[in-house]
């Protein structure tokens, strides 16, 4: 698939880190939202374009991935955990 | 999983139409004398060492290597142990109460030396070998090619005659993926676990004193802190940290009133055995709730040897 420009990177950057808000459970939108922020840190210099077309194209399967899972979360939302107070 | 609990409902038995033939290849990525002496420890799981009781009982010979104050079997020991009708040597990889990781390679290597059988659960370390049987959410290694291995149950012959039973295809295929995506992100998710294992431990020894750390501190996966309080009593400080999920021992013990096994075979105390506190740590832990674990004001009143029993606690 063709794209992953810099445009394209940094709005999967964007949709991630918003998807990633919507986790009803704490300890999962906690995880997903560093995942996510260390993932784009660590392939920020990625010079192989092979390389660089692979992890963009893991970065969308996530984002759908992650949608998937915040329905699902919805589906029977936990409660709050004390640290969320 | 999803797809297999919801719309894809295929029996992976059916050979005759594409639901079957789609759940059996969903399945495939996780493909999968007379000796009477076996060799174990006795810090092994809870089921291994029932199994060997039930094995005693059918006239096998158990050896329960003891283990030192680490946690760590002596090799020495075991090799001394190996006997010429010995048919298998089975040691978990990591302790599920102290986090003590035994040196599985140098096992394997010694067992291979001497042509011995050795099987290892990780449950916390994936470790590929030639042979893999899984066994739910264990992973059991037979480090040799051509095992024989005898069905324990009768049935429909699945599992190639090894497990009778339909093979539940949601599962399995949850299994796989988990495999994989823990091959992806070990090292991400040690580093994380090993900073908050790090945090959690110098935060209370650095203000509770009279604090010992069980198993060895080197060779332990991070995400499992035992630690024993002195002078204080366990199951109190579990019910005063209320808030946070923690154990003293592991779940399956958690139904005994007995001090854990583990750490009578580590050489703890009793009364330390008692007053000791299991923190788990794990990919999904935040930062954010191990200094609350680490701050909670209960260890400064540990530290004044209050009685946590004579609290009167209030509902909030």
């Amino acid at each position: 698939m063709a794209g992953g420009g810099r445009r394209e990177i940094l709005s999967l950057y964007k949709s991630l880190l918003r998807e990633s808000m919507k986790f009803p459970a704490y300890n999962y939108r906690e995880y997903a939202l560093r995942r996510v922020r260390d993932g784009f840190k660590a392939g920020k210099n990625i010079t192989n374009e092979a390389e660089k077309q692979r992890e963009v194209q893991a970065a969308r399967e996530s984002l759908d991935m992650i949608r998937r899972q915040v329905v699902i979360g919805h589906l029977y939302s936990p409660p709050n955990l004390v640290i969320e107070k | 999983m999803l797809p297999y609990l919801t719309h894809q409902y295929g029996n992976p038995h059916s050979r005759t139409h594409a639901y079957g033939w789609d759940s059996e290849k969903a399945m495939e990525k996780l493909d999968r004398s007379k000796k009477r002496h076996v060799i174990t420890t006795q810090t092994e799981h809870k089921c291994v060492l029932d199994s060997c009781r039930a094995l005693e009982n059918e006239g096998w010979d158990i050896t329960y290597l003891p283990v030192q104050s680490t946690g760590l079997i002596s090799l020495e020991e075991l090799e001394a142990a190996i006997r010429p009708d010995t048919a298998l040597v089975s040691v978990m990889m990591v302790n599920n109460e102290i986090g003590v990781v035994q040196p599985v390679k140098e096992i394997g290597a010694l067992c291979r030396s001497r042509k011995r059988y050795f099987s290892t659960q990780m449950l916390l370390k994936l470790w590929w070998s030639q042979d893999l049987w899984a066994q739910g959410h264990w992973l059991s290694i037979c480090a040799r090619a051509r095992v024989r291995v005898e069905a324990l149950m009768s049935g429909g012959g699945q599992e190639r005659g090894m497990r009778s039973g339909t093979v539940p295809t949601p599962l399995v295929v949850g299994l796989g993926e988990a495999c994989e995506i823990a091959k992806k992100e070990m090292e991400y998710d040690s580093q994380h676990i090993r900073k908050l294992s790090d945090i959690l431990v110098h935060s209370i020894t650095s203000r509770v004193p009279n604090v010992i750390r069980n198993g060895d501190t080197e060779h332990t996966y991070p995400g499992c802190v035992n630690l024993s309080f002195a002078f204080v009593e366990g199951e109190s400080l579990l019910m005063a940290l209320k808030d946070v999920a923690l154990s003293s021992g592991s779940a399956c013990t958690s139904a005994s009133l007995e001090p854990s096994y583990v750490l009578r075979a580590i050489g703890t105390e009793e009364d330390l055995a008692h007053s000791s506190i299991r923190f788990g740590i794990g990919r999904f832990t935040t930062e954010k709730e191990v200094q609350y674990t680490a701050d909670n004001p209960l260890w400064e009143m540990v530290q004044e040897g209050i009685d946590l029993k004579s609290i009167q606690w209030s509902q909030h």
